[in-house]
This record gives C-alpha cells, structure tokens and sequence, in this order.
C-alpha cells in the first residue's frame, strides 16, 4: 500500500510539492499567530527549500523518480540525434525481429505445449535398439495386437493413445466433385475423452465408436478443415464422402486450436484406429503410443509394466520367425521400451527440422549480437561528444551509478522502439519461413499464435538488449576523469573498446558467412546431384480408380497421351522416382539369403526409355511380361548381389513378406544406377519389375492406382498439364487424377530443407555484413572526427593522403584480422554441429573460408572509405584553430 | 544548537510518537510546541526538519494525517497514532531505555 502510493505519488509531483509547501506554510502561520518574530521564526525554521526536498524524498521513491526524469532526458537525447537513432533502432529492429520470428518458430515446433489436458504428464512410448543392419535407432512406432495388451498392462497407471503417423488421404463429398487431398489421422476413440476436448459442434468419438468398424464409418473434422471447406457450417456434421472406397459420416468438429499431435502437419480428417487393417496385424507398425499418465505415477513403474508386456509379444513373434538369422533374432529381442516426454508432440517434421531450427537460432543470435554491438558502438561514439555533459554531471555529484541509469534508459527507448518495429518483422517473416519449410504441394502447417509466450520472450528479449547495448559504454562512464574531460582531454580506452566490438562483429559475420557458405555448398551439390535419368521435362500424373481398372483402360490412357502434340513418350509406374514411396525386400540369391535389401519399382515397357535410364545390357520387358518373372536390375544391384558379374539370364528371389514363400525373377537387363528413394545416400540396389500381376486364368490383372511418366519435348512441361489432364478424364473417366507433378518438382522436395536453410543463412549473412559494415563506418567515422587535431596537424607538417589513410585505418584492420581469425577458430570448432545437415562439403574448402574473407575484408574497406576520405581532406589550418 | 539537535535526531520519532500517544491530533507547531514545553525547553527541535519526520512516519504507516480547519479558520494538517504507531512506540521506548541504561552505566562504572 504505502510503496504503491509512493509509486503514484511519481505521477503527481506537483500537487505533492503544493501539499507540503501548504503545510509549512501553516506551520509558519502558526508560529505569527502565537506572537513570535517573523525573523526569528523563519531563522528558526530554517531553509524551507530544503525541508521540502527531505519530505518529498520521504514520501516518493526518489529513485523511481530520477527514472522518470532519466527516461524523458533519454528520449530528448535521441530525438536531438535522430540519423544515428534511426539507424540503432533499425539495425536492431532487423536483429531483434529475426530473433522473435526464430522464436515463434522454434517455439511453435519443438516447444509449445499440446493444447490438450495434462499436457504435462504426456509421454511417447518409444523402442531404442539396433536395427536389422546393426544401427542404433529410437523408433516410436508400434504393432496394434501389442498396443492393446499393454493398454490393459497400465490401466491403473496411465492411459494408452493410438495415433497413426498422419498420412494424405483421398476423398470426395459428392461423387462429381474434385478430389481432395487431406490429411488424416487414425486415433483412439478415447482420444478426446482423454485430452479433455470439447466437440465445437456435434460430438467426438468415444471408445464406442472404436470397437467395430461401423458402416457407414464415423470421421471427425478438424476446426482448421472445417472453417476451410464448409466455413464453419454447423450442417457439415451428418454429411458423408467417400474415401478408400469407403463411406464416412461426419459427426463432429473437433475444438479450435486442437490439430492433431503432430507439429508441423494439422489434421483435416480424423478416424476412429478401428477403421485402420493394420489393428489386426501383428507385424504392422503403423500408430505412435502416447501415454498420459496419472496424477502422481512414476514414470518407471509404467516403463517396468510395458517392458515385459512388449518382451513377451516380441518373442511370440519370433517364434513365427523362419529366414531370420540369429543375430537379426537377437537385436530384435534386445529391444528397450522408454518413456520420453512428449508435451509438445511428436512428429516426424521435429525430427527432421531440429537441429536447423537450432542452427537457425543460432545464427539469429549471432546477427542480433551485431546490431546490439552498433547500438553500443553509436552509443559510445554518442557519448564522446557527451563527454563533458557527464564529466559536468559528476563534478556536481550524480553518482556514476546514476548516468549508467541515464545510459541504459537511453538504450531501453531504443531497444523498445526496436521491439516494436521487428515485431512487425517477425509477425510477417515467422509464417513466410513455415510456408517455406516443406514441397509446396503439402506445406508445414504450424499454428503461430501471438501470445503471451511470445509476448514474454519479445520482453525479455528488450531487456536483454537494452542491458547489452548499454554495457560497454556504463563501463566507460565509470572511467570519466572530470577534471581532465572538462579540460577537452580524451582517454584512448572509448576508441579501443569500440574497435574490440568492431572485432567481435567481424568474428560474428565470419561464422555466419561461412556457415551460409557450407549451407549453400550443401544445397548446390544435393540439387546437381547426378539422379540417375533426365528429370527435365517429365510431367508425372498419378491417377487412381476407385474399383480396379483392367490393364486395356491403363493402356488407352497411356496411348492417348501419347498422341497429345507435344508429347514425346509416356510409360506407366507405381509412382515415380523419388516420391518417398517405395517398396523393399530382402534377396536371395542361389536358395541362398543374402544381407541385400534392394528396392522394387513396377514398371510399364518403356518406362526406362523415357526416364532416359540407359541400358547397360540385355533388353526392355515387352508386353505380355507380367509379375512376377522378368526383372531388370541396376548396377548395385549387380555389384551386391552378383558380385559385379553381368546376371543375364540368371535368378534371384525376393521375400514376399509372409515370412515363409518367395517370388523368383529372371533377370533380361542391366541399366544405369538411378536414385530411387533419397538423394543423400548411396544408390540403392534398384530391381524394376513388370507393370501388371497376372491372375490365375493367365490374364494380366487390373490395378487400382498408377504414374503416367510423360515426357514431353518442349522445355515448359508446365504448360501440357491442363491438356494432359483433360485428355485423361476424357477418355477413362473413371481414372480420377489426384496429383500432377514434373518430376524437377518432386526432386525438389528433397533440397527444401537445404534450400531453406541455404535462403535464410545466406540471408543472415547479407544482414549481418550490412550491419557490421555500418558499424565499421561508424567507428572510423568516430576515429577521424576525435583524431582531426592531429590529423591537421600531420597534414600540415607534409604528410600525404596515402600515409593519413594508412594511419586512420591501421587498427581498424588489426581488429578486423583478429576477428576474422577468431570466426575462423569458431567456425571450425563447431562445424561438427551441423556435420548432419551437410553434404559432400568441407569446411577445409578453400572456397569456404576464402570467399567470406574476402567479402568480409572488402565490405570493411568499403565501409571505410568515406571516413578515409574525410580525414584526407581536413584542412589543417581551420583544424588547428580549433579550441 | 547544531549539537542539539544532533542529540535529538535518533529520539525525535520517539518523542513525536509519545506526545501523539498522549494527546491526538495535533498539529507540527503543536507537537513541536509540546516537546519542547515539557522538556522545559531543554529539547529543542529544529522546526522545518519536523516536517520530513512526520511525513517519513506517515510513508512507514506510524502516523495518520488530515486536513482540517481549527477553530480560528486556518486550515491545518493533524497527526494522529495508527496502531502500528502504537506497536512502535514501544518499541522505540524500550529501545531508548536501553540506551539510556547502558549510558548511565558507564557513567557510573567508569
């Protein structure tokens, strides 16, 4: 009570002086009354003036006071400069609103809470163990069979919640309307009784709707599909769309802010786990496990509950085991179960993007020390020509304390007004760098609400700044000597500590220079990576039916687009290259098992001409080739599973999946190696197989789905699609196109994050330089202007302009050398940090560490050429006039 | 004079608080003029620094203030005791005993 009034009575000095002034002077009023002196009564009262003082310091907190009074001669002080405030509060808006988009960011992926109950008690049930080739992995994927058994195993201790890993579903409203592509999500029904949501409209699923596959199926919208589809039309709920040749009735909308529990992807669909084929299946892993444990359990009881449970299903399984070897056998019974929190959800996109965000953050921090060391570089350079107000101030008895008050107010009025203007920034830069984060046709999605946390680190952050760019001229201002300072003499140290800031920003800017260099070397190499086939021109339409389709209407498809001008060839795949589908087993060559895992790709005749894929040896299939039988191999394949020998007319097997029968394949051709799966590792041992089953009847069976590869002449595949397209549903209408792409793009998703990180670090750079050139402007600019006198005086004895240059700049390039030199020394010490996230670069390249010297050295130069050139044209005569 | 006072400064909460302990009310003159009546004009107290005393006792809560107008129509402030004040007091009394009793020990011993 009695500080909160001293604190308001801050804001009403004025009354408050009337007040006492009133009160002494009744006490003086009185003293008249009683008959005294006035003389003798005012002597005896004393100064008046003072007694006032001492009250008003009672019944204030001063200190709060001369803050008061410090933040207004603050704002005055940078109002009367405004080029040199505008610039602080500029280069430190870019810093500072880097460094809240990069928060927002990282916050929103690694770090943000679910918005569901218990948030806190939410854990991943996760397995660590060595894979089947001996690596070391976590894997938080699980079997259905298993997940209910240890359901039951922790009934009393935690509840258990399915969620598949979310996946692009097909669906249509009204059977005429366009496919849409969604996401989806399988989870338990008692996924929403369990995080405690609250239907926005309709009602969520229960446990009931889990137990059997109704028909029709029930799904549950998301708030985000709704508001985006049905604008938040209640009557949405009790409307059916088909999907995987099934119907599905909505019947309800799940709570604004709720996405699924992956970050990075929000769910539009949600579907009852019961509606999933693998909740039958003992070798599906399909589903993550997440574990909201009860008030009070430890974490260890549940972990020893599950343990056993998974130990006992895993050596069931591995009973069923036949091929397997027994080292294989062994890994596999060795598996740990962990509990890892998983508050702030679990996707793959976290996996994937963690360590760059971190490296982001990293670089943001360093662009922020930048600016933070202009604004203290300005602020000394300031304080120089403020020099004597201080030195005046401490003669007459302001402590030093308080002029670093004076100080920091002054960088606290900068650091706020800067908040507010990266504010803007990070409100515009943080959701562009999501949109950005994945393939454009299926973006990350990332909820970026503004709110109290990012309220709370923007101030944090402000103060932060405002203390950092205020240290090291509060550390000058404890050095003044008034008495040498009022005569106009000038300590060297403000010169020294704004040259070892220089340095610090040259060291800085390296590190950031050279990380964007390796980044952009990364991206370079990944994106010229030699694929294996010409990826030019490729138009892929992936098209899917909703009964399977006989291989006549495949072929009319496929013919037709062919006669489209401007085609060149066409062929048919499963999907195309590089998609991220893929298909893989196990070889046997001989009756023997082998330690190869090669990938399969079913293909048309002609699918290996059009990618351009060369032949090595032997032949295409031909028409009336079917799965299995004939099978085309690569050159890895050749080399791991023939030891490099040319396998024509030879046989191998691969497992079917059963455990127990294997298909066995003729191989008729060898072709050039091809990547199939991921740009980044080796070539895959790759096996191109027939396009279509054959039946019992002897007659190629129908399919479902299938790529149409078509390669086209022209240089602009993009402009057939239209074309391509209609041609497709005009003549099979019944082939529905979910999905067309050139195959540039989808070679593309596999450079986004490298790409990504290319743009923005190369992006921290360019700020980064600007800033520190702009801070060794500044600093030279100060030099020249404390050093004139002599300067003058050099020229007026005969020096020349090139030897004035040499003089103003010499330790200006010391300093830069010495920073250079230590961005060097960090640059190397932590490249290993970011080892994973690069490819086939060097930090040892000459390119690397070269090409940012020299920028870097360059841009200084640059940057002290007008302060070289002002210095060149003092004219000693007025110079020496001068005091 | 200056010694006086000096004398003075450690007690003077004490003696503002004991003539508000006595009779409510008061006015600074008024207080001044008691302290210094009753200690027949031994203790006399520098009458502007009174002031920032009282208002530093009304900041702790010791003392409570009020504008009124006393019977000859000048307007006035008036103090009186708040329970704290009370609470204090004692506790500034047995202090000041102490002092004193320590002080005329060493009178008497040395």
């Amino acid at each position: 009570m009695s500080i909160w009034r001293r604190v308001t009575n801050l804001f009403r000095v004025k009354q408050l002086n009337d007040d006492i002034d009133e009160e002494l002077q009744s006490h003086f009023d009185e003293a008249l009354a009683q008959g005294r002196n006035p003389e003798e009564a005012r002597r005896a009262f004393g100064s008046p003036l003072r007694h006032r003082e001492a009250s008003r310091d009672a019944r204030l907190i001063t200190a709060l006071d001369s803050l008061r009074a410090d933040a207004v001669f603050g704002l005055r002080q940078l109002r009367k400069s405004k080029i040199t405030s505008a610039a602080a509060i500029l280069s430190l808006a870019l810093g500072m609103g880097l460094a809240v988009a990069g928060f927002r960011l990282i916050d929103a992926f690694l770090w943000r809470p679910l918005p569901v109950a218990h948030a806190d008690r939410l854990y991943a049930v996760v397995r660590q163990g060595l894979g089947p080739s001996g690596d070391f992995r976590i894997s938080d994927s699980n079997e259905y069979p298993l997940f209910v058994r240890q359901r039951a195993a922790v009934r009393d201790e935690a509840e258990l919640v399915a969620l598949s890993f979310s996946d692009r579903a097909e669906l249509t409203f009204k059977a005429d309307d366009e496919i849409e592509r969604v996401n989806r999500q399988y989870v338990s029904g008692w996924m929403f009784p369990a995080f405690e949501l609250r239907p926005a409209v309709g009602r969520l699923f229960t446990e009931d709707d889990d137990r059997t596959r109704g028909e029709p199926a029930y799904a549950v919208l998301s708030y985000e599909y709704w508001t985006r589809r049905f604008g938040r039309e209640p009557s949405a709920v009790g409307r059916t769309f088909r999907m995987d040749n099934r119907i599905f009735t909505v019947i309800g909308v799940s709570p604004k802010g709720f996405a699924g529990t992956e970050p990075g992807t929000m769910i539009d669909v949600f579907v009852p786990t019961v509606m999933h084929e693998g909740i039958t299946h003992s070798d599906w892993s399909w589903f993550r496990t997440l574990a909201i444990l009860r008030p009070g359990v430890r974490l260890d009881t549940v972990r020893e509950k599950l343990q056993p449970v998974m130990q006992v299903f895993h050596e069931e399984r591995a009973k069923g085991f036949k091929t397997e070897s027994k080292l294989f056998l062994a890994r596999f019974l060795s598996q740990k179960l962990l509990l890892e929190p998983a508050s702030s959800g679990l996707s793959g996109m976290q996996t994937e993007y963690r360590r760059s965000l971190i490296v982001m953050g990293f670089l943001i921090a360093m662009v922020l020390l930048i600016a933070c060391a202009n604004v203290a570089n300005l602020m000394t350079a300031q304080a120089a020509s403020r020099q004597r107000e201080m030195a005046l101030r401490i003669s007459i008895g302001a402590g030093r304390l308080r002029l670093v008050q004076l100080l920091l107010l002054e960088s606290a009025w900068i650091a706020v007004a800067a908040s507010a203007a990266g504010g803007i920034f990070a409100w515009w830069a943080a959701p562009s760098v999501v949109a950005r984060i994945n393939p454009p046709n299926s973006p990350a999605q990332l909820a970026l609400p503004l709110d109290w946390r990012v309220t709370l680190f923007a101030a944090l952050l402000t103060f932060a700044v405002a203390f950092v760019c205020a240290f090291a001229p509060s550390l000058r201002v404890s050095e003044i000597e008034p008495a040498q300072a009022l005569k106009g003499e000038e300590r060297q140290s403000r010169r020294r500590l704004m040259l070892t800031l220089v340095a610090t920003q040259a060291a800085f800017c390296f590190v950031i220079y050279f990380a964007a260099g390796l980044f952009v070397k990364t991206f370079e190499r990944l994106a010229h990576q030699p694929t294996g086939y010409f990826s030019e021109n490729l138009v892929i339409l992936t098209a899917s039916a909703r009964e399977p389709q006989p291989p006549q209407a495949w072929d009319e498809a496929s013919a037709q687009l062919r006669n489209v001008p401007g085609v060149e060839n066409v062929a048919m795949a499963g999907w195309p290259l590089l998609d991220g589908n893929g298909w893989n087993g196990f070889i046997w060559v001989n009756g023997q098992p082998t330690e190869v895992l090669a990938y399969f790709l079913s293909v048309s005749p002609g699918f290996l001409d059009t990618m351009r894929i060369p032949f090595i040896q032997g032949r295409d299939f031909r028409e009336d080739e079917t799965f299995p039988g004939k099978a085309i191999v690569n050159e890895a394949f050749v080399q791991q599973c023939f030891d490099g020998r040319i396998p024509i007319g030879q046989s191998f097997e691969k497992e079917t999946g059963d455990g127990v029968t294997r298909w066995r394949f003729e191989v008729v051709g060898v072709v050039g190696n091809a990547h199939y799966r991921n740009l980044r590792e080796p070539m895959t041992p790759t096996a191109y197989v027939p396009f279509f089953g054959i039946n019992r009847a002897g007659r190629r069976e129908p399919k479902n789905s299938a790529s149409f590869i078509v390669r086209t002449k022209g240089d602009s595949p993009a402009s057939l699609i239209g074309i391509l397209r209609s041609e497709v549903s005009r003549t099979r209408p019944e082939l529905r196109l979910s999905n067309i792409r050139t195959q540039v793009e989808i070679n593309d998703t596999h450079t986004v994050r490298e790409r990504l990180l290319a743009i923005l670090a190369t992006f921290f750079a360019a700020v980064g330089l600007l800033l520190a050139a702009v801070g060794v402007y500044g600093v030279l600019h100060y030099s020249v202007l404390q050093r004139q006198k002599e300067i003058g005086v050099r020229l007026a004895l005969g020096a020349g302009a090139l030897d004035i240059a040499k003089q103003v700049t010499r330790e200006m390039s010391v300093m830069a050398a010495i920073g250079i030199a230590a961005g060097l020394a960090i640059g190397f010490a932590t490249v290993h940090f970011i080892a994973s996230l690069l490819y086939d670069v060097k930090s040892t390249d000459p390119g690397i560490t070269i090409i940012p010297i020299l920028v870097i050295a360059g841009t200084a130069v640059v940057a002290a050429l007008p302060a070289v050139i002002r210095a060149g044209r003092i004219d000693p005569a007025s110079m020496l006039r001068v005091d | 004079m200056s010694r006086k006072t000096d004398a003075l400064q450690g007690s003077l909460d004490l003696l503002v608080l004991k003539i508000l302990s006595r009779r409510s009310r008061l006015h600074g003159y008024a207080i001044m003029s008691a302290i210094q009546q009753i200690s027949a004009d031994v203790l006399r107290v520098e009458e502007g620094s009174l002031y920032p005393a009282l208002h530093r006792m009304e900041e702790s809560g010791w003392v409570r203030a009020e504008w009124v107008n006393n019977e000859n129509g000048r307007r006035a402030r008036v103090y009186e005791l708040t329970t704290a004040g009370k609470k204090q007091l004692g506790i500034e009394e047995s202090r000041w005993k102490a002092v004193a009793a320590a002080v005329n020990r060493v009178l008497l011993e040395a």
